[in-house]
């Protein structure tokens, strides 16, 4: 049962993969993301890590997703000129994923053959809330702070770039 | 049940290999940060699968950091977006060329 949830998540996962990278429409391509970001929750709840899962759902499904949908209205770019793909780029581009994806079979092949830690599955650690709260607390207490003040910088960073400055040179 | 870290290590991958040949493809400026997206939830796959099959919390952890991360990332990013938009009317990376002169 859990092998067929696998594959068939990761089946759907690629496919909205592809509509991402595919979608000549930025709000198609944003909900193929979304749904992208939704298979990968659940294989992460097949992974026994729910806290993530819920994260990743709220994070990123919820908020990132919702923020591409915002500025994608709010640009309103369908319009203009629709420029062809140039040939070096599509061929680079294609080269590059081929490149990669035999880097993936590469290891998967090497993986399997030596001693694999595939059939000793470890107990989950990930169900229980309380672990995360204790590595969170104590191993990575400087970086939780660290994080919290990225997130400051970030919050200043975006008002100071949305803010009009006048008299400021053009650089057209 | 047979599925392995292998299985899962492929999935990342092929996720990955995707939103880098939408980086590499695409034109659209919004569409290129959605590609970037994909490949920081791809090695996330990774890093919670390896979590997963060695017994371990860190990576777990790891990710949450990353999710925090790519949260300030997107913020940054659009607000810089819209600001090149109010400037230069476009997002196509074709016609922002002004470091080329």
């Amino acid at each position: 049962m859990s092998d067929f949830l696998f594959y068939l998540i990761a089946v759907f996962t690629a496919g909205c993969a592809v509509g991402v990278v595919a979608n000549k429409n930025a709000v198609n391509a944003a909900m193929c993301l979304m749904l992208c970001l939704m298979g990968i929750a659940s294989l992460f709840v097949l992974l026994d890590a729910y806290l993530l899962a819920a994260l990743l759902v709220l994070v990123y499904a919820g908020a990132v997703v919702a923020l591409f949908l915002f500025i994608v209205m709010l640009l309103d770019m369908q319009g203009g000129v629709k420029r062809p793909f140039r040939k070096m780029t599509a061929l680079a581009s294609t080269v590059a994923l081929a490149l990669m994806l035999v880097g993936v079979c590469m290891l998967r092949n090497r993986v399997s053959g030596g001693a694999a830690p595939t059939a000793a599955l470890a107990a989950p650690v990930g169900t229980v809330l309380k672990n995360y709260a204790e590595l969170l607390f104590t191993t990575y207490l400087l970086p939780v702070q660290i994080m919290g003040f990225l997130l400051l910088i970030a919050m200043l960073g975006v008002i100071v770039l949305s803010k009009k400055f006048e008299g400021m040179e053009d650089i057209k | 049940m047979n599925i392995g870290l292998n299985e899962y290590l492929a999935l990342s991958g092929l996720l990955f290999a995707l939103g880098f040949f939408g980086v590499l493809l695409r034109k659209n400026t919004l569409i290129i940060f959605m590609c970037l997206e994909l490949m920081l939830v791809a090695a996330t796959l990774a890093l919670v699968a390896f979590s997963r099959f060695n017994g371990t919390l860190d990576g777990d952890v790891f990710v949450f950091f990353i999710l925090t991360v790519a949260a300030a990332e997107v913020a940054v990013g659009l607000a810089i977006i819209v600001a090149l938009f109010r400037r230069r009317q476009t997002v196509q990376v074709e016609e922002l060329n002004a470091l080329r002169n």
